[in-house]
């Protein structure tokens, strides 16, 4: 008997082996270098023109969210009546980072905005769209150009970070945050860092 | 009702699929006369069945049906006729109902043009295909119903994805499939054989204008895929080396080995175990192909919306076929003698190398495809696999084929001598380094250049050489004998042309007013102006560039930004001027103010990139060729005469 002619079948069931594994993993589940690193710093104005610049700096001491959005982001419009109403149990802080808001494609015939401008203009659509839909946000920084983005990793809007008292980003949550991403994933991990 | 009628003819089909599966193998197995021959009958209602079913969706399509999920999903009362019907595939539902269409046109084919064969044979083959049927029925039926109702009626659906709004797209899955599907008739054939105990010369026989049909159409598939992705998407590439594309690409690997490899195993009876291991490995690879499409365990632009219970399916699916018919290898097999002897200078001995050759750069394929996923399955981390891999493993691999390509050409059956294989070759091996080395400096020195144009003058030169060689000569010239000298023209042709737009290509992207010029490789494109045209169901942004070269003018293109409102889903429609040198290729991208003053643009010019596909087409006829030739339409007791084919 030739033993060989059994290999193909040992390879086969290994192979299968594999792709049984590999049919509960999500590819598209991509780890954030980022977690369990401390959060970027940075400090940028918000929605409210009289309030100081934010920092996450401020939020040191205690566990917090922070949600990239933007008004034309069409997952932020399903994802926005789950943070409401996760916002209204008060359970963490949830800060909003306006991503890009205003394109340079928006800008008044052939002119460019001044930064002034763009600051005023992403504050009056954000308003608007907040008012009309509700506020989860105890408050939003306006990332105008997209660079507090970059140190943040963000690729895609929206993406969702849970930040622990330390400021260490200790989750994050690329794509919309869900009922199920809340239940399973964001709220055990919230009561757990409290908990420390 | 119709769609009723269509969901209740497919489990009927499932009824008579088993009973196609089970029967006549039964009977074939206890000589039973009548249960073998309710084999063909129940092909036909088979095939009868599914094509209703198949209709029905198509009418739902037509008739703009929204009360059908699948419809209201796919298709929309402002898409083209043409595409409506097309829509019938261009979602998970429908296209495993092409799969089962098409796997019921293959059967009925068998059952059809098997008058030659033993009754026993065609019952197994037939029954075989019945049980591959019936796990798909089972899978659509239970995880997939095209037909399912939708409640409230939407009044408009949600339109076709635009990316498969394009002609190459209406034909390329059906073409593809057509090429998956018929590998599993190959696969009916070894089982069916391995069942019987009776791995010979006839089962050879038989399964190659079968397999040869499925090669030709997997190959048309996979090149009409390739030419979409160039013409549609914008970027200029033809392949990706994305999991999907691989996916096609791994059958075709390994029934390219085994269309060779059948032709030994007929001629010299040699490489029995070798060959039936290559039928259910092509087979399998297009299963796994299906699996790796439809359960989502992979990141692909091909990606359909996964669902886990579809995978678990297909997964055990895949266990069963694959894992049953590789038992049944390992235990039938291993009796099977080896066949004639094999000399180690002789066109046997070649063949085997280029399929083992073959098969581990299939094995190289799949082991990139599905890395990622191993090394996420172990914990070790997020990866994925790219073009560097690819290129580097891939192109090591196929440089001894395409070498050894010709030297099987001329090399004879059970064993040639050095002298008289070599000696003639010598003029073609300088010939070939000469025009390499030539090539090369002409255009700008490139070691891998040369290499691949050497390898592609190798094969011209090794091919046509021989050809003319036996042309001078009297006697009628079989038609398989221009058939494999067309298919490796064709190979030698797509080699050059993939070395050529390699090396050569050359790209630009800037940024672009109306009435500024751009000068890429001679070529001068003026950006005239963007206009907005409507479309059918789309609005289109229209660039007119006028190409010129000395001052001549070459041609106009007009490249197109489309929106879809159906799915705001941006499309590009790239502008391209072929001619068998150079290919000149323009995409519009995006307007970078408002309003649009400026635009970003992307020029290519792509040399030779026309003989990739001209190569495809030559492969194609090749295969096609080789199918007519008449030997396959003797009957099987007549023996052939010794030396009556060349190839």
């Amino acid at each position: 008997m030739r033993k060989i002619i059994l290999l193909p079948l040992i390879l086969f069931v290994l192979l299968l082996g594999f792709l049984a594994i590999g049919l509960r993993r999500d590819p598209h589940e991509i780890p954030s270098p980022l977690v369990n690193r401390v959060a970027p710093p940075f400090s940028l104005s918000t929605l409210q023109p009289e309030q100081a610049l934010f920092s996450p700096e401020a939020m040191r001491g205690k566990v917090w969210m922070l949600n990239v959005w933007a008004t034309w982001c069409a997952a932020c419009q399903e994802e926005h009546p789950v943070l409401v109403s996760f916002a209204q149990e008060g359970l963490v802080p949830l800060v909003g980072l306006s991503y890009k808001e205003v394109q340079a494609a928006d800008a008044p015939e052939g002119k460019p905005f001044t930064p002034e401008a763009k600051l005023a203009l992403a504050r009056q659509r954000s308003l608007a769209w907040l008012r009309a839909k509700g506020d989860p946000y105890s408050l939003v920084a306006m990332d105008l150009d997209g660079r507090v983005g970059i140190d943040y990793g963000v690729y895609g809007v929206p993406e969702t970070y849970v930040i622990d008292k330390q400021g260490v980003i200790r989750y994050k949550q690329i794509g919309a945050v869900t009922p199920a991403v809340l239940a399973e994933k964001i709220r055990p991990l919230i009561q757990e860092l409290n908990r420390s | 009702m119709i769609v009723e009628l269509g969901h209740y003819a497919l489990i009927l089909a499932l009824l008579v699929a088993l009973l196609q599966g089970v029967l006549p193998l039964v009977g074939a197995h206890r000589h039973n006369w009548h249960w073998q021959s309710l084999a063909r009958p129940a092909a036909v209602l088979q095939f009868l069945l599914i094509t209703l079913s198949f209709a029905a969706l198509a009418y739902a399509f037509q008739a703009n049906d929204f009360s059908v999920l699948y419809v209201a999903e796919h298709s929309n009362t402002r898409l083209p006729a043409m595409y409506r019907f097309a829509a019938v595939w261009g979602g998970h539902e429908g296209s495993l109902l092409l799969w089962l269409e098409l796997l019921a046109v293959w059967t009925v084919s068998v059952a059809l043009f098997s008058r030659q064969m033993p009754l026993a044979m065609v019952a197994r083959v037939i029954s075989v295909l019945g049980l591959i049927s019936t796990g798909f029925l089972l899978f659509v039926l239970t995880t997939s119903n095209p037909f399912e109702r939708l409640f409230p009626i939407p009044l408009e659906g949600k339109d076709l994805n635009p990316l498969l709004q394009d002609p190459g797209l209406v034909i390329h899955p059906p073409m593809l499939y057509m090429g998956y599907v018929g590998f599993s008739v190959a696969f009916a054939f070894a089982i069916a054989a391995l069942l019987a105990g009776r791995l010979d010369v006839t089962w050879a026989r038989w399964s190659r204008p079968w397999t040869l049909v499925a090669w030709v159409f997997l190959s048309f598939g996979i090149g009409l895929g390739s030419w979409w992705a160039y013409t549609e998407l914008g970027w200029g590439g033809w392949w990706f080396w994305d999991p999907v594309e691989n996916a096609s690409l791994m059958p075709w690997l390994c029934g390219t080995a085994l269309i060779h490899s059948l032709m030994v195993t007929e001629k010299r009876g040699s490489f029995k175990a070798w060959t039936v291991l290559l039928a259910i490995s092509a087979f399998s690879l297009s299963l796994l192909g299906t699996f790796l499409v439809r359960s989502g365990v992979l990141n692909s632009v091909h990606a359909f919306a996964s669902d886990p219970t579809r995978g678990v399916f297909i997964l055990i699916f895949l266990a069963v076929v694959v894992g049953s018919s590789l038992s049944l290898f390992a235990w039938r097999a291993g009796a099977v003698s080896l066949g004639g002897e094999m000399a180690w200078v002789s066109r046997e001995s070649v063949l085997l190398a280029n399929s083992v050759l073959l098969v581990v750069a299939t094995a190289a394929v799949l082991l990139g495809t599905l890395y990622p996923m191993v090394i996420d399955a172990l914990n070790l981390g997020k990866l994925s696999v790219g073009p560097p891999y690819f290129d580097t493993v891939f192109v090591p691999l196929m440089v001894p084929v395409f070498f050894l390509m010709v030297l099987g050409v001329r090399a004879r059956w059970r064993a040639s001598t050095l002298q008289e294989w070599l000696h003639p070759l010598r003029r073609v091996g300088v010939l070939s380094l000469l025009t390499g080395a030539l090539v090369a400096a002409y255009l700008g020195w490139s070691w891998g250049v040369a290499l691949g144009m050497a390898l592609g003058a190798w094969v011209v030169f090794g091919t046509l050489e021989p050809a003319i060689e036996r042309l001078r000569k009297p006697g009628r010239i079989p038609l398989s004998f221009y058939a494999m000298h067309c298919a490796h023209l064709g190979m030698a042709m797509v080699l050059i042309g993939v070395t050529l737009v390699k090396g050569y290509e050359l790209e630009k992207d800037v940024r672009i007013a109306a009435g500024d010029t751009i000068t890429l490789g001679g070529y001068t494109f003026a950006l005239q102006k963007v206009t907005e045209v409507p479309g059918p169901n789309y609005v289109a942004k229209r660039a007119e560039v006028l190409v010129t070269r000395d001052g001549q003018t070459v041609t106009t293109l007009f490249p197109e930004k489309r929106r879809y409102p159906s799915s705001a889903m941006p499309m590009t429609e790239a502008a391209i001027d072929t001619n068998l040198w150079r290919d000149l290729y323009v995409s519009l991208g995006e307007p970078l103010n408002n309003p649009a003053q400026e635009w970003s643009m992307r020029f290519y010019i792509k040399p030779f990139l026309s003989w990739i596909w001209l190569g495809v087409l030559m492969m194609v006829l090749g295969g096609l060729l080789g199918v007519s030739d008449r030997r396959y339409r003797r009957a099987a007791a007549v023996p052939l005469p010794a030396g009556a084919t060349a190839a």
